[in-house]
């Protein structure tokens, strides 16, 4: 650097390995008209440069692409220019128009004078606002149930107790920006144990998918700047005059004197984004999903009160549905006692239905479950899943036929006392090997049948050996055997009935074999016994007995 | 004193007729003369609580009295349509075995109750919802005032109510607890037919039907249930049961 004032910010005997004037001349005159860089990059001086120690504050920060590596995709740069006070300024740009000199927050004159050809459109804040509430409903009805709009550009999205169903939280972190780059949005996305923390990480943090661990927020956000904890605008200033820049500046100092100097909002934004102080999400409610709801005159606690509440809801909550054509799959009800606490339970039917008999004798399960309190003075009725249900053809039912009853209804009664797990059909599976050839279904449809071999009532989850065994071998039942310490003599036996070990499952069933024998002893009693291996290759079993069921 | 016979007495039969009271319910007939005539209605009657427990706490007699209930409901459910409801505690039970006497795996829907209580819960609620064309359900711990309730929800809503008595430890009999069900029977098994070629015969259950309302207890054997649920009495069987009848009556409790 020569001495003696010379010195210039921006000089071009200061910059370094520049290419040569003929190279960024071809290279310019390759681009598109509209990333051509304006004159100030090619060095003229017949305009102003932007002043070289103004920071450029709105937005966060992005590595500044030269012009020459910008890829436009084919479509040409755009930035949107809104009012804010009485002065018009450029609100948002793309990427291709930060390369050319747009920044957020620049004079709108500026920026047309700067690149007059660029794409200024109109911001919209309203239509941007519509959109992202279409994005919340959606995110309401396809990923979580509690999901909500952030003011201005972000989206909340509860995943706790519902990550599993999209594959984990890794997963579908990267499906949400796999869809938003197939609608067209450039998303970022963090997870982490409270809003704010991933309201802070989606904005500021380093790459566009961060995934915080559990109980590791505070180590998380404490690099970012302290913008990004939501605070008011005289928060911020305030801070920057005590010297914090960073969140972790913040962590350190006693509550009191931060409070004193910040406000108490900027300390509650910096507990919300550390969990100290809850932040519920208040999910975007969804207008398509059959909801009624009745006020009381005064509150009631009794059971027969809150029948009555019910059976009123549901006649509602009926005409609501035929008049959509839907059937409710689930129902909750929602109390709200006096204290201002929610009460709720909820059933679900195995069949879309809208029968009031029905879905009352279901919520009148529940009735125990709610706990009245001072009283309860107003209810909701939502059926969150629906399907559709058309009028169903009685046309052979007034015939007089007789039809198959439809299960759904017990199914559900017996389900809702027991839990729906616990209800349930046997159904066959392909497998030759008794114990695995049968399967818990769902309890409304139908499954096929078994072949048509003998096999006993009781089945004994895993075998259980058999002592001092006489058997001819190798096909012979035997003729006495001791089980649970009593002797048992055989005076008669079926079999062998050979089954193989499915050498597709595992590599010990490769070779094995099992016999079995249907015996009866003296008494009458009919086992099921078997042995292992064929008696003549050793790999296929060790020939030893086994007692898998009885027969009545 | 003389015996006058007096045509305009009543005879025997007539005075039968006005001791038994008439047979207004739906009956389920076993189909089997043998044992239908000595039912006091010809039969099962259909809206009632059938109680059956197991000879001896041995399993095999337990299976022998799971497959006596399942052939009553497989019967009852191919004459009306219905699913049957097994509600259980225990998940031991295989389904390949019950499709073979005639509950096929499409005609039965299993419950599984955490405690008999939950288990007697379930069975009212099933009575009561009506879908069901039988109810077979397994339960060791059950009540007087339990299974009134459950012959007073059964006969209004004219559907069997099938109960497994289990026996909780060998010298327990659960016939020995009153029970306000319409029969009690004790299942077991008896050797079956030897055959002259090598193999198993069709299996032989001992009967007893320890306590029936509006007639005698009996007890005979018969052969187990085919693939439609019918049972059927042994051929030769007719010098042997008429030494068995009336005696048990007063082994019962």
């Amino acid at each position: 650097m020569p001495r003696g004032g010379g010195w210039r910010p921006g000089a071009r005997w200061a910059r370094e390995g520049l290419p040569s004037r003929a190279d960024v001349e071809t290279q310019i005159a390759a681009l598109p008209t509209h990333a051509q860089p304006p004159m100030r990059e090619l060095g003229r001086r017949s305009e102003a440069a932007s002043h070289p120690y103004k920071v450029v504050t709105a937005g966060h920060p992005t590595p500044k692409a030269s012009p020459l590596d910008i890829k436009t995709h084919g479509v040409s740069p755009l930035a949107l220019i809104g009012k804010a006070g009485r002065r018009e300024e450029v609100v948002a740009a793309c990427e291709g128009a930060r390369a050319l000199g747009i920044h957020p927050g620049m004079a709108a004159t500026h920026a047309r004078a700067l690149v007059s050809d660029l794409d200024f459109r109109p911001a919209e804040p309203e239509a941007d606002a519509a959109l992202l509430d279409r994005l919340a409903l959606f995110a309401v009805r396809r990923w979580s149930p509690i999901a909500a709009v952030t003011p201005s550009d972000g989206l909340w999205i509860d995943l706790a107790g519902c990550a599993h169903l999209h594959g984990g939280e890794e997963r579908f972190c990267r499906r949400l920006i796999a869809f938003c780059r197939r609608a067209g949005f450039t998303a970022r996305v963090a997870v982490a144990d409270t809003a704010g923390a991933a309201h802070a990480l989606a904005r500021f943090g380093r790459s566009e998918l961060i995934r915080v661990e559990p109980g590791a927020t505070a180590a998380a956000i404490s690099p970012l700047p302290i913008v990004a904890l939501r605070l008011a605008p005289s928060a911020i200033s305030a801070a920057k005059r005590f010297g914090f820049e960073t969140v972790a500046d913040l962590l350190p100092v006693a509550r009191g004197p931060l409070a004193r100097r910040l406000g108490l909002p900027a300390i509650t934004r910096l507990d919300q984004a550390l969990g100290a102080v809850a932040e519920p999400i208040t999910p975007r409610e969804d207008a398509e999903v059959p909801i009624v709801e009745r006020r009381l005159l005064e509150p009631i606690g009794t059971a027969e009160a809150i029948e009555q509440v019910m059976g009123d809801l549901l006649n509602d909550l009926a005409k609501v549905l035929q008049a959509r054509g839907l059937g409710a799959r689930a129902l909750r009800l929602t109390g709200l006692r006096v204290d201002g606490t929610e009460q709720v339970v909820g059933v679900g039917t195995s069949r879309p239905t809208r029968e009031v008999s029905h879905l009352l004798r279901l919520l009148k399960l529940r009735i125990e479950r709610i706990d009245p309190g001072m009283g309860l003075e107003q209810f909701w009725l939502v059926a969150p899943h629906t399907e559709p249900l058309d009028a169903i053809d009685l046309g052979a039912v007034l015939a007089g036929e007789t039809l198959v009853r439809d299960p759904a209804r017990l199914v559900d009664v017996i389900a809702g006392r027991i839990g729906g797990y616990a209800v349930y059909r046997l159904a066959p599976v392909e497998s030759h090997v008794p114990e695995r050839a049968v399967t818990r279904s769902d309890p409304v449809e139908m499954p096929g049948s078994w072949p048509a071999w003998k096999r006993p009532i009781r089945l004994f989850s895993r075998p259980e050996p058999l002592a001092r065994v006489m058997a001819l071998m190798p096909d012979q039942p035997p003729r006495r055997f001791e089980w649970r310490g009593k002797t048992y003599k055989i005076v008669a036996g079926d079999g062998p009935e050979r089954v193989h070990g499915e050498w597709w499952r595992r590599d010990a069933e490769i070779w094995a074999v099992r016999d079995y024998y249907r015996v009866e002893d003296e008494a009458g009693g009919r086992y099921w016994v078997f042995r292992r291996g064929d008696g003549f290759e050793d790999e296929t079993g060790d020939l030893s007995w086994w007692m898998h069921g009885v027969f009545g | 004193m003389s015996a006058v016979l007096n045509p305009s007495a009543p005879t025997i039969a007539h005075l039968r007729t006005i001791a038994t009271p008439a047979t207004d319910f739906r009956i389920m007939p076993f189909g089997v003369d043998a044992i239908d005539g000595r039912l006091g209605a010809g039969g099962l009657r259909a809206g009632a609580l059938h109680e059956a427990t197991a000879q001896s706490a041995t399993m095999v007699d337990d299976a022998a009295t799971t497959l006596f209930l399942a052939s009553i409901a497989a019967r009852e459910a191919a004459a009306t349509g219905g699913p049957v409801l097994w509600a259980s505690c225990r998940a031991d039970l295989y389904a390949p075995a019950l499709e073979q006497i005639g509950l096929s795996a499409a005609a039965v829907i299993h419950a599984q109750p955490r405690d008999d209580a939950a288990l007697l819960a379930v069975i009212e609620d099933a009575v009561r919802d009506g879908t069901p064309s039988a109810i077979v359900a397994e339960a060791s711990k059950v009540s007087m005032v339990a299974t009134r309730r459950l012959q007073l929800v059964a006969a209004e809503a004219d559907m069997p109510v099938l109960l497994l008595r289990r026996r909780r430890g060998l010298g327990e009999n659960p016939l020995a607890e009153p029970s306000a069900a319409w029969t009690r029977w004790r299942i077991g098994t008896a050797p079956s037919e030897r055959l002259e070629v090598a193999g198993v015969g069709r299996a032989r259950w001992a009967v007893e039907c320890a306590r029936q309302r509006g007639g005698e207890g009996f007890s005979l054997i018969v052969e187990g249930s085919d693939e439609t649920g019918r049972l059927a009495v042994p051929a030769g069987l007719g010098h042997r049961t008429a030494e068995t009848v009336g005696t048990v009556r007063f082994a019962a409790a």
